[in-house]
């Protein structure tokens, strides 16, 4: 556990034998999963790192020194204050400076994490059922069904994500509900891309031609075999895209064509934060896309050793 | 062959008139652009004069067919915001996003082809295990956190770049481009690296893989057993073997780096088209989203086009199973 993967040293190595024989009476999946997981220290870090992220946001009115939108709390006087000020009742002090409403940054940022990442994961979710569901279909049934939705993927996917997004964006406007909206066209092709090549390769296995010939409807042979099969890639590509969806969200918010300034995610943090970068007010700006930065990294730690894992070609050393 | 270019280019055509459908319709639906248009303070007759001079008054699908008489005789229709041709204003910040997009692959090509080699010929090395460290960070991370980070180290910190704008330019063809002066060249450095920086990852991921599988083929065993130099083996043996997939790779980014430069432009303030667009959907200026995004799908239909052309010329295989489906 405590080895990188690819130096097994002899100890190591016998010790997950005997670790393994003792174990294999009542080594659950899940269990064998968390093994193989952890074997890397990066995506232990990768995995603790994203806790503590999603912790801290999940409760980041506890946690957090101010509530950053309650403008009762907020003094003008305190505007752009860099890090490390206390306020001038000396109730907080300002561990990563103040914006130009006096708003700590610390507590900004905290809540603006909540809210990059709630968009990421609903955003991913959905477009995760969307493109499972049509990606299965697709597989499952083959024919006109498979090549109408595949060609619809195919041309989405020539275009790049932040084009996608951008006219989406240009033509709804903007608002919560519309980002996730653009967000899910954005991803939902590769789920079914994914979940269709995955549909093909179980399609032609004995367990679906058993459910076949015992008369099980074709919605129960998907729903109920096919999918609990396919899943494993699916998650690994639905782990990468929250990433990528975040930062997405971040870029558009950035530009300001995501959400609106009532709902500052990270990217609006930034955006807001620009304007004061070029004077040397560095901390606006910097702090939020650090935390932007940590996210992104984290998610792709925890992603790849998913990928490793869940993979059944790579599962012989 | 001819059959296969043939339903290529009917399906691009449908492609663009639904999106002509689809971008007209969707503009719609955001904000009266009668607003935006005119002081909350005119009067009636003045709104409706503008309203008429600006077509707003006829029914939505009239107003499509129109726009699209016009787009097929290449009117896209006229700026509200600068009163010139939508496409004319689209065309004058053109050269200055293509020359920012040819920049930076050039910057791909040139640091990325030599840094994935050093990689792929010592992976285990200290250079070449952070060589693809600092690739995995140019594919994760976003665009424009990048840029800011840029302009916060080079242009505030050390003060050696400008942090906005072109620069000096110089005509060239009638043309006025940044790279002909110092200063200009001094202003698209950091833009061009930032467009540069994902596609720079990506050539070296390429050129690592292609250098390592190279290596242990027969012909380089063949080249070292003849006693040729290693710089030669590597310079002109291997690499020409692998860059035939960089550079068709390469050539397929070039959409994405003008959809891209939208970020980069934003942040280092770069007059080209994505920049106009994004300033565009702020204060809704139809026909200039309108135009933008028309000639962005006919862009990316082109590209797509070409190179569906150009692999079934390659693969013979692609276009059997392209008549078959």
């Amino acid at each position: 556990m405590s080895m990188p993967p690819d130096s097994p040293s002899l100890p190591t190595r016998a010790a997950r034998v005997d670790h393994t024989a003792a174990a294999t009476a009542q080594e659950t999946p899940l269990r064998r999963f968390a093994r193989d997981f952890f074997h890397s220290r990066l995506a232990a870090i990768g995995l603790v790192g994203l806790v503590l992220i999603v912790l801290a946001a999940v409760f980041a009115p506890i946690v957090s020194p101010q509530n950053p939108y309650d403008l009762a709390h907020l003094d003008i006087i305190e505007s752009r204050l860099p890090p490390g000020q206390t306020s001038a009742d000396g109730h907080i002090t300002f561990l990563l400076g103040t914006d130009e409403q006096g708003r700590d940054m610390l507590s900004a940022i905290l809540y603006g994490v909540r809210i990059s990442l709630l968009v990421g994961v609903v955003s991913t979710v959905i477009a995760l059922v969307i493109g499972l569901l049509l990606g299965l279909l697709a597989g499952y049934a083959g024919g006109r069904l498979e090549s109408i939705i595949m060609r619809v993927a195919d041309l989405q996917l020539s275009f790049p994500p932040i084009l996608i997004a951008l006219i989406l964006l240009a033509l709804t406007g903007q608002g919560v509900g519309k980002i996730i909206i653009a967000l899910v066209a954005v991803q939902w092709a590769y789920y079914a891309r994914t979940a269709r090549s995955a549909a093909l390769v179980e399609r032609g296995k004995e367990y679906i031609e058993a459910a076949r010939v015992l008369g099980l409807s074709p919605l129960r042979i998907m729903l109920r075999h096919l999918l609990p099969n396919c899943m494993p890639p699916l998650i690994v590509v639905a782990a990468l895209q929250v990433a990528s969806a975040i930062s997405l969200e971040a870029t558009l918010s950035f530009l300001g064509l995501g959400l609106p300034v009532t709902e500052p995610s990270l990217g609006l943090l930034i955006a807001n934060g620009f304007q004061y970068l070029l004077s040397g007010k560095y901390w606006i700006s910097v702090f939020p896309g650090i935390a932007l930065l940590l996210i992104v990294v984290a998610i792709n730690l925890v992603a790849d050793q998913l990928r490793d894992v869940l993979n059944p070609h790579l599962q012989t050393q | 062959m001819t059959v296969f270019i043939i339903r290529r280019l009917l399906q691009s055509l449908l492609v663009l008139l639904v999106m002509s459908l689809l971008v007209f319709a969707g503009i719609h639906a955001i904000g009266n652009p009668v607003d935006v248009l005119i002081s909350p303070d005119a009067d009636q007759l003045e709104r409706a004069r503008t309203v008429a001079a600006f077509g707003l008054d006829k029914p939505l699908h009239e107003q499509y067919f129109r726009f699209l008489r016009n787009a097929l005789a290449g009117d896209l229709g006229r700026s509200y915001a600068y009163s010139t041709s939508a496409l004319a204003l689209i065309a004058e910040r053109l050269p200055a996003t293509l020359e920012l997009a040819m920049v930076a692959i050039l910057m791909a090509v040139g640091l990325g082809i030599p840094l994935g080699l050093w990689a792929g010929l010592r992976p285990q090395g200290v250079a070449g295990k952070s060589i693809m460290a600092v690739s995995i960070l140019g594919f994760s991370l976003p665009t424009f956190w990048v840029g800011l980070i840029l302009i916060t180290v080079f242009a505030v910190e050390l003060r050696w770049l400008p942090a906005s704008g072109r620069g000096d330019t110089r005509l060239l063809f009638g043309v006025p481009f940044s790279f002909l002066t110092w200063d200009g060249l001094r202003h698209l450095l950091m833009p061009a690296l930032n467009l540069a920086l994902f596609n720079i990852a990506l050539v070296i991921r390429l050129t690592r893989a292609g250098a390592q599988e190279a290596l242990l083929q027969d012909y380089v065993r063949f080249a070292r057993a003849k006693g040729l130099s290693n710089l030669r083996i590597v310079g002109v043996h291997v690499l020409k073997n692998i860059l035939i997939p960089i550079v068709t790779v390469i050539a397929l980014q070039f959409g994405s780096i003008i959809a891209f430069a939208i970020v980069t432009e934003s942040v280092f303030a770069w007059p080209g088209m994505g920049k106009l667009i994004i300033d565009s959907i702020r204060i809704l200026d139809r026909p200039v989203i309108v135009a933008y995004l028309m000639l962005i799908v006919v862009l990316f239909v082109m590209i797509n086009l070409l190179v569906d052309i150009v692999y079934s010329l390659l693969d013979p295989r692609v276009r059997l199973s392209e008549l078959k489906g």
